[in-house]
């Protein structure tokens, strides 16, 4: 028999769920739109984030100081990697920089480890957002509301940068034809520091987001990766809107499925993205362009 | 190309089987202990279908621990919780199983390539390992495997080996990587070994020149999968238990880094990177004492090897023995033109017949229009061109003439309209299919196997003439596919590159690419040859040289050349078709196109075109 009440409780564990996975994707789909290097990287961004996060709020005891700092710092580590090591495969087939961003992505997991142990860590939910709420059908974690919430603005402000702005327009325009950018007198290389530390940027604030709700360990980032991986096939890669729509999806499913069996719910996502490609080779929202 | 001795065959695999010999004295002195050196032969077998397949084919797959851990656990399910007494049965039984699997997940990941396909092969792998930790953990343990894995017992007749955990353990194992060893060797020499070669260097020229790229690709994955489920397989009978973690992505990255260390491309080089790997594992934890920073020494060296020695350690020592005394780069040798390089043998004879029953269309197209969104390139072109005929299409920039060639060959589908060739209708056929059915084009942009010599570049063509669009004719030498060296010679000596075959393409000057470009269409043996733009970039003097050439392969053959070269299109061409804003303007002799006012107006008059 389908509790209803546990059904919806599980709708909204999908949302939250598919709300960071919609951030995360959107990352990896940016970077991977306006740069052509798909970062494998970017499952140890977010775990990134988590920990430098958690490293700031173990100094300043505030949410907002860790969400920052965390955000700032992979930001600044993703510009890092940016500079002195992705920015000389440009030129290289699209397999070496797989390669590259794996190796980079094993060692920042093993740093961290060496640094911080393979023991997880955690960050409490700001005081305003501990407890329950009553949503009058139903109580649910309010931190868990406070994550959609949060995650819906930074979506949003991805939005309005990509969709509003200059750099925006670039990037945008870049995922159509990057050499026509290139001919046109843009400094696309600028853009692509940026639109990387940007990316990396969406995923290390996933991470320290999610650091209340999910323990923080070293290997956290790998499970996250290939559910990003789906997100971006199902959604069609180096589609903004097809990240956000293919997260929100692979939140519901993973979440609804796993009301009814955990040991499938896995499974069915992967399932999901089987039939995606058969049907829509190119994604829902995906176009033949880049990829 | 001579046809290989049966002792060049054999060479590379006596050398491995001596190096597995001497490796028990030789390694463990230098600190391999017996269990590492099981380990890197596991992981070595593992990485000969990974290498085939990524190394050798371009195709860079994250998930061979699907078929790593399909096989080990239809292995070791069989041998021990359904007690099936023969362990080599129960081994081959499981490598079965991950081909089965190879070829339902090729299917699925190799609609799609380059990132697209190493994302999914990543997820399809996960799925497997999310399969077996719960929904089919009745079968695999779940989370604890299988443990109780029997190791084999061979009755040579005269004595019984009991495999057990001490050197007979690494003689099974050497036994099993030589067969792989050997049986990869075969296939990277076989015409299927040249073709997956090419398909990595050039996918769209390797369909082009009449090769099924898909099946192919399937063929290899399919093999890649075999080899990572019998070292599944044996990875249980090595450690008398199935571990869960063989399904893991850390398993599929391992077996990556592990190849890129050894060297792509190699065959040997997973051998060498897996001994580096679990040496250095060894060395770092235990010696040094550095605990888990293994990973990170082993990541940092691999990141280092990506960016700077991309070929690998194998690959590093193979170009270090290769460095003769620098191989002068030549300079372009003039061609002889002098030499009637006619249609020479039996095949080309035979087409020559053909080519004499003038007056019946080779190919007719009937109502041809292309439209991307609300652009019409082509629209309604009626089009016919009779055997033995020389046609040249002219028109100005934008007129529809290279949207029209590709219709021509199926690389492009009409949105309406029909092409019928030599009495079959051929729309909506592949690029592949025209070309088996004898028609193909040279690309306006050359479309070459760039890193392969030009003896190379031709035969991959030809062997579409000789095999069809897909054989797996694995264990087949090259060099005994019948008749295939004689029209490789007389392709090269048709386009004056004999001089020239053993060069890499890159070495080539620019007029030699070009002509290695229409080479590479002749060499399919076609009926009809479309030359797009073959004058396109060239100097004047390689223009008249050029012109000649076509005259040459145009006695027997039926041409159709798009250029904007109007002297070498009148010199050429009988019959001429003018193209026009994607319709067909005017048709007729060059004397007729030249007198024509509407042509005049449209392409000649008032610019200068040179």
């Amino acid at each position: 028999m389908l509790n209803w009440a546990n059904f919806v409780s599980q709708c909204f564990n999908g949302l939250v769920l598919g709300a960071l996975l919609a951030l995360i994707s959107s990352g990896l789909t940016i970077i991977y739109g306006t740069l052509g290097v798909l970062n494998l990287a970017h499952g140890a961004m977010f775990m990134l984030g988590g920990y430098a996060g958690w490293l700031a709020y173990e100094y300043s005891h505030s949410y907002v100081v860790a969400v920052v700092a965390g955000s700032l710092f992979v930001l600044v580590a993703g510009i890092f990697l940016e500079r002195t090591i992705i920015r000389f495969f440009y030129g290289r087939p699209p397999e070496d920089q797989i390669l590259v961003t794996f190796g980079l992505g094993i060692v920042i997991v093993e740093l961290v480890r060496l640094g911080f142990g393979s023991l997880s860590k955690s960050v409490p939910a700001p005081e305003w957002a501990t407890g329950i709420t009553s949503l009058g059908f139903m109580i649910y974690p309010t931190y868990r509301l406070a994550v959609v919430a949060i995650v819906a603005v930074a979506l949003l402000a991805l939005y309005v940068l990509l969709y509003r702005t200059r750099l925006g327009m670039i990037v945008r325009a870049g995922i159509e034809d990057a050499q026509m950018v290139d001919a046109l007198g843009i400094n696309a290389y600028r853009v692509f520091m940026v639109v990387f530390g940007i990316g990396a940027m969406a995923a290390g604030f996933a991470g320290i987001v999610n650091a209340p709700v999910a323990p923080i360990t070293p290997d956290i980032g790998g499970d996250i990766l290939v559910q990003t991986f789906v997100v971006v096939v199902i959604g069609g890669v180096g589609s903004f809107p097809g990240a956000v729509l293919g997260g929100l999806i692979a939140g519901e499913i993973l979440s609804i499925t796993s009301m009814f069996d955990p040991a499938y719910s896995q499974v069915m996502l992967f399932a999901a993205m089987t039939l995606v490609l058969i049907v829509r080779p190119y994604g829902l929202l995906g176009t033949q362009g880049r990829a | 190309m001579m046809r290989r001795s049966r002792l060049q065959l054999w060479t590379p695999d006596i050398v491995v089987a001596v190096c597995l010999l001497l490796a028990p004295w030789v390694l463990p002195p230098l600190g391999f202990s017996e269990d590492t050196m099981n380990r890197i032969l596991v992981y070595g077998l593992f990485g000969i279908g990974f290498d085939l397949l990524f190394g050798y084919t371009g195709l860079l797959s994250f998930g061979q621990a699907a078929f790593f851990g399909t096989g080990g656990f239809v292995a070791a399910y069989l041998l021990t919780i359904m007690g099936l007494p023969s362990v080599v049965s129960g081994l081959l039984i499981g490598t079965l199983a991950a081909t089965v699997v190879g070829v339902l997940v090729g299917m699925v990941a190799l609609r799609r390539t380059g990132i697209y396909f190493a994302m999914i092969t990543v997820a399809i792998a996960e799925m497997f390992f999310f399969l077996e930790n719960s929904p089919l953990s009745a079968f695999t343990g779940g989370e604890n495997g299988l443990p109780g894995v029997p190791a084999p017992t061979f009755y040579l007749g005269f004595a019984t080996v009991h495999i057990g955990p001490d050197w007979t353990m690494y003689g099974f194992l050497a036994v099993c990587y030589l067969v792989g060893i050997v049986i990869a060797h075969r296939i990277v020499r076989s015409p299927v070994g040249h073709i997956l070669v090419a398909i990595r260097e050039n996918p769209l020229r390797a369909a082009a020149v009449g090769h099924n790229v898909h099946r192919y690709k399937l063929l290899v994955f399919v093999i890649a999968a075999a080899y990572g489920g019998l070292a599944g397989g044996l990875l249980g009978v090595l450690q008398g238990y199935m571990p869960p973690d063989a399904f893991t992505f850390s398993t599929s990255g391992q077996l990556v880094m592990q190849t890129v260390i050894g060297g792509l491309g190699t065959l040997y080089g997973p051998l060498v990177g897996a001994a580096v790997w679990l040496y250095l594992r060894d060395f770092l934890q235990s010696t040094l004492g550095l605990g888990a920073a293994w990973k990170l020494a082993l990541g940092l060296v691999f990141v280092v090897l990506v960016c700077f020695l991309r070929r690998g350690i194998v690959g590093a020592i193979v170009d270090l023995l290769r460095r003769k005394p620098a191989a002068p780069a030549g300079d372009p040798v003039e061609a002889d033109w002098s030499a009637d390089a006619g249609p020479t043998s039996e095949a080309d004879a035979t087409d020559t017949v053909r080519a004499r029953r003038d007056g019946e269309p080779i190919l007719k197209a009937e109502g041809l229009t292309k439209r991307y969104g609300g652009l019409v390139a082509n629209s309604n072109i009626d089009f016919s061109v009779t055997r033995g005929e020389l046609r040249g299409v002219i028109g100005p920039n934008g007129a529809g003439k290279s949207t029209f060639f590709k219709m021509l060959t199926c690389e492009v589908q009409p949105s309406a309209g029909h092409i019928v060739f030599e009495g079959r209708d051929i729309t909506g056929h592949s690029v592949t299919e025209a070309c088996q059915l004898g028609l193909t084009k040279s690309y306006q942009v050359n479309q070459l196997f760039s890193r392969l010599t030009v003896r190379e570049n031709v035969t991959i063509a030809a062997l579409s003439r000789e095999r069809g669009s897909f054989r797996s004719d694995l264990v087949k030498d090259l060099t005994h596919v019948p008749g295939l060296s004689d029209r490789v010679d007389e392709t090269l000596a048709l386009v004056r590159l004999a001089g020239r075959a053993d060069h890499p393409v890159s070495d080539l000057a620019y007029g030699e690419k070009r002509r290695l470009e229409i080479g590479l269409a002749l060499a399919t043996s076609p009926s009809l040859l479309l030359l797009d733009e073959p004058l396109a970039g060239m100097s004047p003097h390689e223009r008249v040289e050029t012109v000649k050439l076509l005259k040459s392969i145009a006695r027997g053959r039926t041409m159709i050349v798009i250029d904007h070269d109007m002297d070498a299109i009148f010199e050429l061409a009988e019959k001429i078709t003018v193209l026009r804003e994607g319709q067909i303007l005017v048709e007729g002799t060059p004397e007729e196109i030249k007198a024509n006012p509407a042509v005049q107006e449209a392409y000649l008059g008032g610019v200068n075109e040179e």
